[in-house]
This record gives C-alpha cells, sequence and structure tokens, in this order.
C-alpha cells in the first residue's frame, strides 16, 4: 500500500490495483489507442489482440472457453445483465426466480425490478451458519422455474455456498444455475463448468485490478445459455453488451487474472494464517467475542466477528483514522437498519450492530495485523467501558430481558 | 463522512463517564433506546436537594460517535444547572453544538430523551409533580 501509516484491511470492498497491473495498462492510454471494433488499421487490431490476450487469461483463470467471457463495466452490471437477460430471454419458459435473501445488493435490486416486469422471485433464508438448505431449495423448485441465483462466497461474512451440490440441483430439474462470484475468482480456484454454474459475475477491482471493468461467463455449450441485451448499441461482446470495450481496464483486468493464477494459492494459504491469527488472538484477548457465520466452509482473507455490547461504528471510530474495516452496523443510514446479512443468519440486532469485517489481501502484512490486533483490544475496551449495556451484562443483569423501548 | 472536531473530542475523552448510585433518592436515571437499534443511552442526575441543582452527572452509551459525543455534552451542560433549565435543553442546541449531520440527529433527540427521563425519574422519587 502507498501510505504505509493507513492499514487497509477492506479488501472485499476493493483491493488496490497491483502495481503490474497498472503496468500492463499504461501503453494502452497513449501509445495504443485503438478501438477494439476498429478492424480496418493496426490501432484497432492492436487494441483487439490486447482484448484476446486478456479474454484468454481471464477464460483460463476460471477454466472457460474465452468465447464465454462477456465484458462489463463490473458485477452489477454483470449481474443485472444475467438475471433481466435471462428473465427477458426465457420467459416462454417460465417466470420464476430463486435467490437467497444473503445475496449482494445488485442481484437483490435486479430480482426486485424482474417482480415489477411480471417475474416471480422466491427468496430463501440461508441456515445461520450462512449457508443454503438444499433440501428447501429443491423444494422451491416449480415448474416454471426458470433460473437460481447464489453467490459463490458472501461478501461479509466470506461464507462459501455449497456450489456442487447446488449445480447438481440445478441439472436435475434443468434449471439455469446464475452465480455472483464476485468475492471468489482470482481469491480461490473456481469452475463454474465442474460445478455446473452457467452464468457467473466477477469483477476486476476485487482481485487486484482495476475498477470499471468486470466481466459475465455465459455457458456456450451444454447448455447453450442467451441472455437479452440490456444496453443497445452496436453489437459488441456477441450482441450482448454494447459498447466500446474498456481496453486499458480489460488488459488490467487479464494481467490481474495471470497473476492470480500463479499467485492465489499462496496468497490464499498466507492470508488464512493471517486471518486465523488475528481471529484467535481477539478472542484469547476479548471475552464475549464471536465469528459470524461457517468458519469450515469460507474465504481464507475473510471474517466477520462480533464484540458483544460494543456498536460497530462508534468501534470503528476508535480506530478509522489509521485502520479501514468494515463494520455490519448500518448507524449512517437513515434506516439504522444493521447488515441484513448478519439478521439472516439469525444474530440478534445487538449482535449486528456489533460486527465488524475485516477482509485481508495481498498487500497485507504481519505487522499490520499485530497493529491491528492492538487497536482492536484498545477499541472495544475504551467502548465496554463506555457501555451501559457492557455494565449491565457484568453486574449479570439479561438485556434481553429489558423491556426497551425501540426508537 | 466525517466527524466534526467536537464530536471526535468527546468520543476520544468523554466527560463524566461513569455510574451514579441509583438507590440514592436525589438520583435520577433516564435509560432510552434500544440495543437493537444500536444505540442505548444511559444518563443519571445527582440534585443537591436544598438548591434543586445537579451538582452531578454520568453516563454511559452504547452506541456510534455521535451518540456518545451527544451525551457526554448533555452531562457537562448539565452539572451547575437547575432542573428547570435542565429540562429546556432542546436536542437542536446539541446538534448545533456538535454540528451534527442530518443522519445523527436521532442521537440529539436521544440524549433530550435521556435527559428528560433523568429528571422525570428524580422528581417521581421525590414525590414531586411529574408533568
Amino acid at each position: 500500500m502507498p501510505n504505509r501509516k493507513l492499514i487497509y484491511l477492506d479488501n472485499n470492498s476493493t483491493t488496490p490495483c497491483d502495481p503490474r497491473v497498472v503496468q500492463e495498462m499504461i501503453p494502452y492510454f497513449y501509445e495504443h489507442p485503438g478501438n477494439a471494433a476498429s478492424r480496418n488499421h493496426p490501432f484497432g487490431w492492436e487494441a483487439e489482440g490486447a482484448v484476446d490476450i486478456a479474454r484468454n487469461r481471464i477464460a483460463s483463470l476460471i477454466n472457460v472457453d474465452p468465447k464465454e467471457i462477456i465484458f462489463t463495466s463490473g458485477a452489477t452490471e454483470s449481474d443485472n445483465l444475467a438475471l433481466k437477460g435471462v428473465f427477458e430471454m426465457y420467459q416462454s419458459k417460465g417466470n420464476h426466480i430463486i435467490t437467497t435473501k444473503t445475496e449482494h445488493k445488485a442481484v437483490l435490486d435486479s430480482c426486485k425490478k424482474i417482480e415489477t416486469m411480471g417475474g416471480e422471485v422466491t427468496y430463501l433464508d440461508v441456515l445461520p451458519n450462512g449457508r443454503i438448505d438444499l433440501e428447501v431449495l429443491e423444494a422451491a423448485i416449480k415448474p416454471n422455474t426458470i433460473l437460481i441465483s447464489i453467490m459463490w462466497a458472501n461478501n461479509e461474512t466470506g461464507v462459501i455456498q455449497p456450489m456442487k451440490e447446488i449445480g447438481d440441483i440445478c441439472a436435475k430439474h434443468g434449471v439455469l444455475f446464475m452465480s455472483d462470484a464476485t468475492q471468489v475468482v482470482g481469491k480461490i480456484p473456481v469452475n463454474p463448468k465442474e460445478v455446473g454454474v452457467h452464468l457467473m459475475a466477477f469483477t476486476a477491482h476485487k482481485m487486484y485490478g482495476p475498477k470499471g471493468v468486470g466481466a459475465l461467463y455465459v455457458s456456450r455449450k451444454n447448455p447453450r445459455v442467451k441472455v437479452t441485451a440490456q444496453i443497445d448499441g452496436g453489437g459488441h461482446e456477441r450482441g450482448m453488451r454494447s459498447g466500446t470495450l474498456n481496453v486499458p481496464g480489460i488488459v488490467g483486468f487479464g494481467k490481474a487474472a495471470e497473476i492470480a493464477q500463479q499467485e492465489m494459492k499462496a496468497d490464499g494459504e498466507r492470508l488464512s494464517k493471517l486471518r486465523d491469527r488475528l481471529e484467535k488472538s481477539l478472542i484469547e484477548r476479548l471475552e464475549e467475542t464471536y465469528v459470524n457465520g461457517d468458519i469450515s466452509n469460507r474465504m481464507p482473507h475473510v471474517t466477520n466477528m462480533s464484540f458483544k455490547h460494543v456498536e460497530g461504528e462508534g468501534l470503528m471510530m476508535t480506530f478509522n483514522q489509521e485502520i479501514g474495516v468494515s463494520s455490519g452496523s448500518a448507524c449512517t443510514s437513515a434506516s439504522l437498519e444493521p447488515s441484513y446479512v448478519l439478521v439472516a443468519l439469525g444474530l440478534g440486532d445487538d449482535l449486528a450492530h456489533s460486527s465488524i469485517r475485516f477482509s485481508l489481501g495481498r498487500f497485507t502484512t504481519d505487522e499490520e495485523i499485530d497493529y491491528a490486533i492492538d487497536a482492536l483490544v484498545q477499541g472495544v475496551n475504551h467502548m465496554r467501558d463506555l457501555s451501559p449495556i457492557w455494565e449491565m451484562y457484568k453486574e449479570g443483569i439479561d438485556v434481553n430481558a429489558i423491556q426497551w423501548a425501540a426508537h | 463522512m466525517a466527524y466534526s472536531e467536537k464530536v471526535l473530542d468527546h468520543f476520544k475523552h468523554p466527560k463524566n463517564v461513569g455510574t451514579l448510585d441509583k438507590s440514592k433518592k436525589n438520583v435520577g436515571t433516564g435509560l432510552v433506546g434500544a440495543p437493537e437499534c444500536g444505540d442505548v443511552m444511559r444518563l443519571q442526575i445527582e440534585v443537591d436537594e436544598e438548591s434543586g441543582i445537579i451538582k452531578d452527572a454520568k453516563f454511559k452509551t452504547f452506541g456510534c460517535g455521535s451518540a456518545i459525543a451527544s451525551s457526554s455534552l448533555a452531562t457537562e451542560w448539565l452539572i451547575g444547572k437547575s432542573l428547570e433549565d435542565a429540562e429546556a435543553i432542546d436536542n437542536m442546541d446539541i446538534v448545533e453544538e456538535l454540528a451534527l449531520p442530518p443522519v445523527k440527529i436521532h442521537c440529539s433527540v436521544l440524549a433530550e430523551d435521556a435527559i428528560k427521563g433523568a429528571i422525570k425519574d428524580y422528581r417521581e422519587k421525590n414525590g414531586l409533580k411529574v408533568d
């Protein structure tokens, strides 16, 4: 990280762009300015060639054919294109989509829009560990179900869904399987064909690439999937996504994919050790500290923890001049509602308000984690000294038994 | 969202944190908010029975920085005031003093409620008229 004084533990929000990625992108701003769709001169050929290399690298990372990669502006657009595009394309087969309550807003809000367009959407609950109940999923399938959309791993908790089992259920019932894989591509091995995923959304800026470029994998064989374009224009990307290709961004995305393929195993092993040290130290040094979500099926670099009777946003304020993390407490929003993902896991609102997500990344160091551990311990103790409900808890009063006046 | 200097100062160096003995007749306690809403404020006043002046005030708050700053400021303002003057503290005074943004106005409302709650509790304990 450029500024060594700041510690960045919010890599699930976005990752720094790897300097090797930036180097690869630079020539495509001025030296090679071509439009990849200009077929009649060297500028266009250069751009097209660079895009082809990137497409191959990305396809190789996820073990698919390069023709199955559609470039977009990011995972939000990819989610929109997959969901709305399938809904429109397969209307004659049905109008029912199944998803979960813990999806990213890009999926949930696309589904809400689809409901206004005549679609029917089932939002499944998840188990307390954050994974879906396969029997509940299968029981939700109806004759008019066309698509099941379930994220590969959750952004807030890092919990990984049983992808192969879901893929098998989709295949058994002849339903398309779409997955928002934003948090997993480039971090752990991902193979949509092996698990039966037909459409998969992901983005460069969560895997040390640039912001503003993403992709949608769309299966071309067994089955051949089509989506109705959501942006009309020059018919780029095999007609599924018009718009001049973001050549420098795509080049960076490709380089990020190549680096990820080589380094993700080592990165994952190193980060899971660091993450475990962070988690273990905090649990040892701070009583009433919990990890949210399934610890045996989750991403190597993420932990979501609750510090009982401490409000997350206030806690962050004790160290946020130096450390960047996220909180499941949404006290800044007008609604004052805590994370819907943590609430869906069955966490009480109090523990959801007390949560912090730490997401480590390629540039996180041992020293930074040690510093963060000390800062967290100090911060939680400061907040507990100030907390009336911590005081009550210490006096043996059952905080949950009090009749609070909700406001 | 950036916090104002005053919020940061109250947050880092909160004034009058603590607990008064609520079994004492001249101590009034206001407990407002709810854990599921993300903030709970407990504000206590100790009243000098002869003069009717608040001689001490303490708080503890579970909540965000603005909630902590609002209650810390409230205790500062309460000490030395009569109950009537304390009652007149308006949440918008707190908003102004701390430069709270619109999404944090509820923190000041909570502080006003806590002040009123503490005064009411004191009056009830002492058989005084509660309006």
